[in-house]
């Protein structure tokens, strides 16, 4: 799961999507993984790191995840595969 | 070892360039941890969830705060708690206590009236329906008897002649008072001359007392003004029987009416914004009655039926979240372990919600909806919320009325009702329905049991 090369990200959680004019705000854990994926992490490196960094287990996380990528899916975020 | 970092369901939401609301309505999404000093977790572990929450320190402030707006400007004034709007008898006790009459609408409501102590004289019998057995019982007891129809006034006037008693009573009276819809389905219309016809009437019959003349003239009733019109209206009626019948009216019901600052669906403003305060509804109604030409000694007394303007804002209902869900058009979901079968009144209100425990300040817009299996079960097609986990807590504001008299038994049991006293100690003033007490009144026939017990 990659995001689009011309989306453009902030450390705060703004991201902005010049194809479109779509610009969107995210919360700091969004922000977090956002980065992840501009550093072009796999989805199993970044999950690794929530479950590193955050009070969350692993079940809670994998059902937010699905959740996240139908957020990014919706929002015309991601690279086509 | 580190500490981690407090986990929260990511989110994204679109910002969108829409016009500015110059208001800048309050955000909804400040967490309410307690109700008067009482941990919101630890009454839904206590008492389960959902769970309907009261403050009667509230209850007490509303009531006196109502009372002294009219004191204030009127010497006479009467207020009579508004049954139907909450009868709970923990609720009317305090009510009672506080020096309220009691306003009923059925014979159910008549008799917890009795059974809460209230004194016969103290009661006020309205609604279009009054069995003769009511209405007898009404009699005995010496209570006001409002008139709603002409059928109700005949079917009265032998009951007195049969019971050589002479009932105090009081005529409904409906009329136009500027505001849409006009309530004319209660009592007798005063333009049309239906409510002198219904005054003569009883005067002539010689059976009855008429000692009141009362109105209702709408519900959460935005327009101070229309109260005016009202009270100016009853005035003249009263002055009237006074002046062509010498017959002196003791007393002038104004009835209810005064809205809660709930906030009303479709509204573009919150409530607590536009509603007119009880002092706006006195000014209107005492300055009209001061001016309208009654005899300083011969002011009548001023009875208010309030019901909604005094409890509304002293209930809360808790909650828990069941789910969240994404819909088909990625618009985010969120289903509460309550629906429009425990919350009535979110069929007419956008009632406000807040989490109840620690929240970032991130908020989206979702659906709130119940647990039903009914696609109508939405408590707030938009509002904003912070990321809910399942099982954190949501608190509904402003829940007192009605809800607790009209929810429904409907797919799932109803809740319990606590009542935090002022010494911020929780009550439990109503139990959780349990299976065998919505069973209790059913009877299988005895051909379908020995079936049952047959299989």
């Amino acid at each position: 799961m990659k995001l689009k090369a011309n989306i453009a990200t902030s450390d705060n959680g703004f991201i902005f999507n010049p194809a479109t004019g779509d610009s969107y705000t995210s919360n700091s854990i969004a922000a977090f993984i956002l980065a992840l994926m501009k550093a072009g992490k796999t989805d199993a490196e970044i999950k690794l790191e929530i479950l590193q960094a955050y009070d969350v287990d692993q079940s809670t996380l994998e059902r937010d995840w699905e959740d996240w990528v139908l957020q990014l899916k919706d929002a015309n975020l991601l690279e086509a595969k | 070892m580190t500490q981690k970092l407090k986990y929260e369901r990511p989110f994204i939401k679109k910002m969108n360039m829409g016009l500015m609301n110059k208001f800048g309505t309050q955000s909804e999404s400040e967490a309410v941890r307690d109700i008067d000093g009482v941990a919101v977790k630890a009454l839904v572990n206590e008492f389960g969830s959902p769970l309907f929450v009261l403050s009667e320190r509230q209850i007490r402030r509303n009531y006196r705060a109502a009372v002294r707006a009219f004191k204030t400007r009127y010497p006479k004034v009467q207020f009579a708690w508004s049954y139907k709007t909450n009868y709970l008898n923990a609720v009317c006790s305090i009510f009672h206590q506080e020096g309220s009459w009691a306003e009923v609408v059925s014979g159910f409501e008549y008799r917890k009236t009795l059974s809460n102590g209230v004194p016969g004289h103290h009661i006020i019998f309205n609604g279009p329906q009054k069995s003769t057995e009511e209405l007898l019982l009404a009699i005995q007891n010496n209570s006001l008897i409002h008139i709603d129809h002409f059928d109700e006034l005949y079917a009265l006037i032998p009951l007195c002649q049969e019971h050589g008693s002479k009932p105090r009573v009081a005529i409904r009276v409906n009329m136009d008072t500027g505001i849409y819809p006009l309530w004319d389905r209660f009592g007798f219309n005063y333009e049309n001359g239906q409510a002198w016809s219904a005054i003569t009437k009883i005067i002539n019959s010689g059976t009855m007392q008429l000692v009141g003349l009362h109105c209702h003239i709408g519900t959460f009733v935005l327009s101070a003004s229309a109260y005016g019109v009202a009270a100016a209206k009853m005035s003249a009626l009263a002055l009237q029987c006074n002046a062509v019948l010498t017959t002196p009216i003791e007393y002038l019901d104004l009835g209810g009416g005064f809205p809660s600052t709930n906030t009303l669906k479709g509204a573009y403003l919150p409530g607590v914004d536009t509603v007119p305060s009880v002092d706006d509804f006195a000014e209107a109604i005492t300055t009209t009655l001061l001016d309208a030409g009654f005899k300083q000694d011969e002011l009548p007394l001023l009875i208010l039926e309030s019901g909604r303007v005094l409890i509304d804002d002293a209930g809360y209902l808790l909650g828990s979240v069941i789910a969240n869900k994404r819909l088909a058009d990625g618009r985010r979901a969120v289903v509460a372990d309550f629906g429009v079968n425990t919350l009535f009144t979110s069929l007419w209100y956008d009632h406000k919600i807040s989490p109840a425990q620690d929240v970032s300040p991130h908020t989206d817009t979702v659906t709130l909806y119940g647990p039903l299996c009914m696609n109508i079960d939405m408590i707030r097609e938009s509002v904003n919320l912070p990321a809910l986990q399942p099982g954190d807590n949501l608190v509904v504001h402003k829940v007192g009325a009605y809800n607790m008299t009209q929810w429904m038994q409907f797919i799932s049991l109803r809740p319990a009702i606590v009542l935090i006293d002022e010494e911020h100690r929780p009550h439990l003033i109503r139990k959780a329905e349990t299976l065998e007490y919505m069973e209790a009144p059913e009877v299988l026939p005895e051909y379908l049991r020995e079936a049952k017990e047959a299989t």
